[in-house]
């Protein structure tokens, strides 16, 4: 018996080793492909075609300061910062504004509306960026800043309205109800109590959206032909050549584009983490 | 009267989000279909009404038609795939090892990385003549498996699949993670009990009582893949040929490439309608069993 015990604890032990081997040769080939790219980034020129190590042999920080400076990153560095905090600014205001309503005051139309809102969260509608470049165009706003922005707020206003939605339908009734008494408007309730009482719902909004806004291709494709205009990821495009392609720089490029993503995803992976598995109970 | 003022006052809290809401997406959703009936360069003031010709032509289209099919092709492998891997990742992380935490945090950094980005990484792994996969074919002996991997029509579509699915487990892995969490722990501890085994464990209960993430993930996953655009960009634009195209690639180059605006619409109803069904079709299907 004892025996039996001593080979069962034996066999869990084992097993444990082995899903530790899987699970982190998974983790590996999630990060090798990154850790490639950096390696890459700090490659001298001859080094990247016949150095085949993770390891350079020197780090060659001037990739990172030609992109930057030749590769014009220091601009559409910029402008990414801009669009992304400007984006995420907008979603906050408008959708909070929005939520509240749909989850505190009555007016004509409120549940058309908000399952309006709901069906275009849920429906895909691919190809959209074709009539939004012709409304764009229309609007007199293709290959501006606004142009880019106005579109982009609208894209993460239906899921973030409806996750705060949520949010707000959990808060006590009692705590506006003693504000109105206390003469505040509704206004007042809205940006005085609601608001900060959902700056955790808030804070998912921010990231999501920002890493979104960040990482956004296509709309910035559409839209601007200004090259002092356009964001990181359409940046990139600049140091593929019709022939060659200097992988030294734009594995500098990809990296200055990503390590803002990766700082915030680690500094905010407890947020970020629960608000995913969230998502998929209720 | 109050009260009447009262609803106008609160309405204005809505009035932002609806000027956006029917601005950039009712206005865009009637101008796609209504530009689908014509034949318009998008520049010009020259629109000419051609009925359903758009939708006629789309389906005699072999272009279109083989980027739906490489759109269902890359559908079916993720569905294979990309959701084993992460099913059988999102079952180990739960299965009360040590650093959890930690695997958690690593196997979602792919996801949230910009398709760019990784479409350039991957273009760099895969270069012909100094890509580090070749490089490691040469190292192990495989000098004969090596090939210019994204230029090869035999293996370009499977190449991209490959990229696409390296950031995508995470995402499935994750709401599977959430899935798995949401099982009552003490269902395992009473069937433990009865003597189960891990099989007829994961048979009896894992199984079904994930039937609705599975469907969930299910869904996601071929919508995801039928829209795949941003990642083929950089790694193929739909090259060599015509053996990566996919459907939002086809829209994407029908409106900004050959400037027919009204083909380029007519393509996205198509879509749209298509992506529209799958969804029903799956919803409908889990709610029989």
């Amino acid at each position: 018996m004892k025996r039996d015990m001593h080979f069962m604890t034996k066999k869990i032990k084992f097993s444990r080793i082995l899903i530790h081997l899987f699970l982190i040769s998974y983790a590996i080939t999630c990060l090798f492909p990154l850790l490639w790219m950096i390696s890459t980034s700090l490659k001298s020129t001859s080094e990247v075609y016949t150095n085949k190590s993770l390891i350079p042999q020197s780090l060659n920080f001037e990739n990172y300061i030609k992109a930057w400076t030749e590769g014009n990153f220091s601009i559409y560095f910029t402008n990414s910062v801009i669009y992304t905090i400007s984006i995420v600014l907008g979603i906050v205001i408008v959708s909070t504004l929005a939520a509240y309503a749909f989850a505190r005051l009555n007016f004509p139309f409120k549940n058309i509306i908000y399952y309006a809102f709901l069906m275009m969260m849920l429906i895909p509608i691919p190809g959209a960026f074709v009539p939004l470049y012709v409304l764009l165009v229309k609007l007199g706003i293709q290959n501006t800043r606004i142009g880019y922005i106005l579109p982009m707020i609208n894209s993460g206003l239906s899921v973030s309205i409806f996750i705060l939605k949520e949010f707000f339908e959990q808060i006590p009734k009692e705590l506006e109800e003693s504000a109105v008494i206390d003469g505040c408007s509704k206004f007042q309730v809205y940006y005085r109590i609601m608001f900060p009482l959902a700056l955790p719902a808030i804070s998912t909004i921010v990231i999501f959206n920002a890493l979104s806004a960040w990482n956004e291709y296509i709309l910035a494709a559409v839209n601007f032909t200004d090259p002092n205009k356009m964001p990181v990821q359409q940046g990139l495009f600049i140091f593929q050549g019709q022939y060659f392609t200097r992988y030294e720089l734009l594995m500098a490029a990809t990296t200055i584009t990503t390590l803002p993503i990766i700082i915030i995803y680690l500094s905010m992976q407890k947020y970020i983490v629960r608000s995913l598995t969230g998502a998929i109970k209720g | 009267m109050r009260k009447f003022i009262d609803k106008i006052e609160n309405f204005i809290f809505v009035i932002p989000a609806l000027a956006f809401f029917i601005t950039f997406s009712i206005y865009p959703l009637f101008k796609t279909f209504q530009m689908s009936f014509y034949q318009w360069d998008g520049i010009t003031k020259n629109m000419i009404f051609v009925g359903f010709k758009n939708y006629i032509d789309a389906f005699k289209d072999p272009i279109w038609l083989k980027s739906i099919k490489n759109g269902f092709i890359l559908s079916f492998l993720a569905l294979i795939f990309m959701n084993s891997i992460a099913f059988l990742l999102a079952i180990l992380v739960n299965s009360g090892i040590k650093g959890a935490k930690f695997y958690r945090v690593i196997f979602y950094i792919p996801p949230i990385l910009s398709g760019i980005v990784v479409g350039y990484i991957w273009k760099w792994i895969y270069d012909p003549n100094f890509g580090i996969l070749n490089g490691l074919l040469d190292i192990l002996n495989l000098s004969h498996f090596k090939r210019p991997w994204l230029s090869d029509v035999n293996t370009a579509l499977i190449s991209v699949s490959i990229a696409s699915m390296w950031q995508g487990v995470g995402g499935s892995f994750i709401l599977f993670l959430a899935g798995l969490q949401g099982i009552p722990e003490d269902l395992f501890e009473a069937s433990r009990v009865d003597g189960a085994t891990f099989w007829q464990q994961f048979f009896y209960i894992t199984i079904p009582l994930m039937s609705r993430t599975l469907m969930i993930v299910s869904i996601l996953t071929i919508l995801g893949a039928m829209q795949l655009l941003t990642i083929v960009i950089p790694l193929t634009n739909g090259g060599p040929g015509f053996e990566t195209e996919v459907p939002a690639l086809r829209i994407y180059k029908e409106a900004f490439s050959s400037y027919k605006f009204g083909y380029a619409t007519a393509l996205s109803v198509l879509l749209g309608i298509m992506l529209f069904i799958i969804s029903l079709i799956q919803i409908k299907l889990r709610k029989v069993d």
